[in-house]
């Protein structure tokens, strides 16, 4: 009720503010990515520059797109943990076919393990209603246990990682990261479908409400397939990625970066529950995941000490924030 | 009748208040010993929140109840158990995942007490070692009642005891519950059946509005009493309702839905009826008759178990809300909560069923979606100044966005399930008035209310259902609130002819006047 006797004269400045950073989540986010660059600057002078600031972004780029995965699951209530197993098994068949197939054979017999394994996700969390922690949990240990049995099968013929995927990797353009090329138009594509297509709506609605979404004639097991396979297929691309930037395929690849990219959606202000969320906030959220690090990189402490440090910031700023964008 | 003597059981004055909301107003009942009691009020009257406070599940704002005499806080379920107060309540209580025998272990019933009753109930051969969740609906609530009489309460309170019943139980209960008394105990009963309210109880309690209206002594002919008592004024006000609902003029259009002796389980029983173009019928029926199974097969949310829905002369089977939809059936439920996307904005609510089904996944056309639901919007007068997210609109404004979705979408046939519960009275006319003018455009609705002065300002037609089964259907000249109570409670439509061998048969058709 109190929401809507909003319209007498003139409320409170902090609840004005409150109510625009509720609508735009994506201003506190700026502001709070703008401190910890300044906190870094303060600490370390000199240390942002171009260089930095590509390098940042290089990094950011797997993150946020396994960031992406991530938030379409969990607008619908859900989550992908396969996703670390599905980019790495891309990025490891990649680096061990491409010297038996032409480069397009490659890709596809390198996405064909995430389109299997999204389809399995879909098909048992859309319907039969597994939930999708234990299915994506599930699917993933499955990948990974195949990925074993299949690097011992591969092992003599040794791997190569192709030029154009490390140029792609770590490459720069008059400063710019390459690897841009193809997170911009991903990243637009994202939030096109999640804010102006009828697929992006089902999302929402079936996050929001799934009976209203029911009733009013979507279906449930459609839409959630589709999202799976589309996670994963990000996933796969993640992994294909940042094995440029790491240049040395291993079996757990994209495993340190699976929960980073559970936190940066949540920091990014995507609901756990489902409905709420987007995927430009994500974004930021990645970016702010990776000064952090890099902030407690140059703090200079023990890595245990540092890792209990990440984990605080982590909960203190995604308790905060929701603070911010729950409007009381 | 049993010898006066003091109340066994007396609750006075009351009261219980959610914010502004008063649930009970002035409630009152006294128990004799040996006597069966029933309690009856209309939908909403507050009969349910008195049974929750008799048993402890609730506690009043005031009032004050005492047993044999002594004042007693009842605080929960176990004090009201302690002070020899039993209830029965209408959904089974046994734990599903237990046998039978740990789940008397867990309310420490004694067993041969619990098997005598089983026994007497005309249960005669239950397995103690049979998992709750795989014994009969019907055995569930009998071994409730076994459960409960075990324990040899004083004061035993069944909600809807025989709802669920076959008739071969139910009467094994009355038989047993009327034996009861002869000891000395005591029953309050309620029940929607006249039927076995004459058979068994002595005296009824009538709530009306949150308040005890009165106590009558059942006999012949009570039946008009009550309903009366259940009305109360508002039977006066029946003439002006009339006059405004025989103004509208009677066009019967083509049929466009045709239901066919329907079947839900043992909740709906052989229902017909049929809604033509340009035709509002009302539904009426209290609490639980099998309204809710009609409208969601009507859905296509769940199956029905038997029967024929027709949409334009065509059988039709849904297996699903978006079949339903395809034929161009909306349902707009009670609970809005139900229907909308309560973090999202009134313009995607509005478009929802727009983007449903996996052909309509594709870019969003903007402006034309902006433009229809825009006329939406103007055309249900809905006051958009919190923008934003839905859940910040009034509950009037929420309610009107359900259905503006179906105008937006238009749908031609739509099922509305009480669209007016809980709206303020301006929003409530709107919405009447956007019914009876969706119906002069040739869409037909299908309209269950709870507030039964409705049915006049807004139907053309009324269906009572009464224990899963039609038992009239009046026209509107006639439908008041008097006529549309007694047929809600199954009573024959001429107060005069009221005798109860018609109740027996519940199959009686809704002829025409």
């Amino acid at each position: 009720m109190s929401e809507i006797a909003d319209t007498s004269p003139q409320p409170h400045l902090g609840r004005r503010l409150r109510r625009l950073m509720a609508d735009q989540p994506i201003i506190p986010l700026m502001v709070l990515l703008i401190l910890l660059c300044a906190v870094l600057q303060l600490l370390s002078p000199g240390i942002i520059n171009p260089l930095w600031v590509a390098n940042t972004i290089k990094f950011a780029i797997p993150l946020a797109l396994l960031a992406g995965a991530q938030t379409l699951t969990m607008l619908t209530g859900g989550l992908d943990l396969s996703v670390g197993t599905v980019g790495t098994m891309a990025a490891f068949i990649m680096a061990t076919q491409i010297g038996h197939h032409d480069p397009a054979t490659t890709l596809a017999l390198s996405l064909l393990p995430a389109v299997l394994i999204g389809l399995a996700n879909g098909v048992g969390v859309g319907i039969f209603r597994v939930h999708p922690l234990i299915m994506t949990l599930g699917t993933g240990l499955v990948g990974s246990g195949i990925l074993q049995v299949y690097q011992r099968t591969v092992i003599a013929s040794g791997s190569e990682i192709p030029p154009f995927i490390v140029w792609l990797g770590t490459g720069l353009t008059y400063g710019v990261p390459n690897a841009l090329l193809l997170f911009v138009p991903i990243a637009a594509l994202i939030i096109f479908v999640l804010r102006r297509t009828g697929f992006g709506r089902q999302v929402y609605a079936i996050g929001d409400n799934e009976k209203a979404s029911r009733l009013s004639g979507s279906t449930y097991w459609q839409v959630i397939l589709a999202l799976y396979v589309a996670s994963s297929l990000l996933a796969a691309i993640a992994g294909l990625l940042y094995v440029g930037v790491i240049r040395t395929p291993s079996l757990t690849l994209l495993e340190p970066l699976v929960l980073p990219s559970v936190a940066a959606t949540i920091i990014g202000g995507t609901s756990i529950f489902g409905g709420r969320g987007s995927y430009a906030t994500a974004i930021l959220g990645a970016l702010i995941l990776r000064v952090l690090t890099t902030l407690l990189t140059v703090l200079q402490m023990p890595e245990g000490l540092r890792q209990g440090l990440f984990g605080l910031v982590i909960l203190l700023v995604t308790a905060i924030y929701l603070r911010i964008i729950e409007d009381s | 009748m049993p010898m006066t003597t003091s109340p066994l059981l007396e609750a006075n004055g009351l009261v219980k208040t959610y914010g502004a909301v008063r649930a009970l107003r002035n409630a009152s009942l006294s128990l004799l010993p040996g006597e069966v009691h029933a309690l009856m009020g209309a939908n909403g009257a507050g009969k349910s929140t008195m049974v929750k406070i008799l048993t402890g599940a609730l506690r009043p704002t005031t009032g004050r109840i005492a047993i044999r005499g002594v004042e007693q806080k009842v605080r929960s379920p176990a004090d009201a158990r302690r002070a020899g107060l039993v209830s029965v309540y209408q959904e089974p209580s046994l734990i599903p995942d237990l046998d039978v025998l740990s789940n008397l272990r867990l309310t420490r019933t004694p067993v041969d007490a619990f098997r005598h009753w089983v026994h007497e109930l005309g249960v005669p051969d239950l397995d103690l070692g049979e998992m709750a969740r795989d014994v009969p609906l019907a055995i569930l609530r009998v071994l409730d009642l076994a459960r409960a009489l075990a324990i040899e309460p004083d004061v035993l309170l069944l909600d809807e005891m025989t709802a669920a019943l076959p008739a071969n139980l139910a009467e094994k209960v009355l038989e047993v519950v009327r034996r009861q008394t002869q000891t000395g105990r005591s029953v309050i009963f309620i029940s929607h059946r006249f039927l076995e309210i004459s058979a068994l109880c002595d005296r009824a309690t009538i709530l009306r509005d949150g308040e005890t209206v009165g106590v009558v002594d059942i006999g012949p002919d009570v039946e008009d009493r009550i309903v009366e008592l259940m009305l109360g004024e508002r039977i006066l006000r029946k003439h002006g309702a009339a006059v405004a609902a025989e103004a509208r003029p009677h066009a019967q259009g083509k049929t466009r839905l045709s239901v066919k002796n329907l079947r839900v389980g043992t909740k709906l029983n052989d229902v017909s009826f049929d809604l033509h173009d340009g035709e509002v019928v009302g539904v009426v029926a209290l609490e639980g008759q099998g309204q809710d199974e009609l409208f969601a097969a009507l859905a296509g949310s769940i199956r029905p178990s038997a029967g024929v829905i027709e949409v334009e002369g065509e059988a039709v089977k849904f297996g699903k809300p978006r079949d339903a939809i395809d034929r161009g059936i909306a349902y707009v439920p009670g609970d809005r909560s139900d229907a909308l996307l309560m973090h999202r904005s009134v313009r995607e609510n509005i478009a929802l069923p727009f983007s449903t089904g996996v052909r309509r996944w594709g870019p969003i056309n903007m402006s034309n979606e902006r433009t229809t639901v825009l006329r939406a919007i103007e055309r249900l007068q809905i006051d958009t100044r919190a923008q934003g997210e839905v859940r910040r609109l009034s509950g009037g404004n929420q309610q009107k966005v359900t259905i503006a979705r179906w105008i937006a979408a238009d749908a031609k046939t739509i099922l509305c399930f009480d669209p007016t519960r809980g709206i303020d009275v301006r929003t409530k006319t709107q919405i009447y008035a956007l019914v009876r003018e969706l119906a002069a455009q040739g869409k037909s609705v299908l309209y269950y209310t709870s507030e039964l002065e409705e049915i006049q300002l807004v139907c053309d037609r009324a269906v009572a259902i009464f224990g899963g089964r039609v038992v009239d259907v009046l026209p509107v000249e006639i439908a008041d609130e008097l006529a549309l109570t007694r047929a809600a409670y199954g009573l024959p439509r001429d107060a005069a002819a009221a005798d109860l061998g018609i109740l027996a048969d519940p199959t009686r058709p809704g002829a025409a006047p």
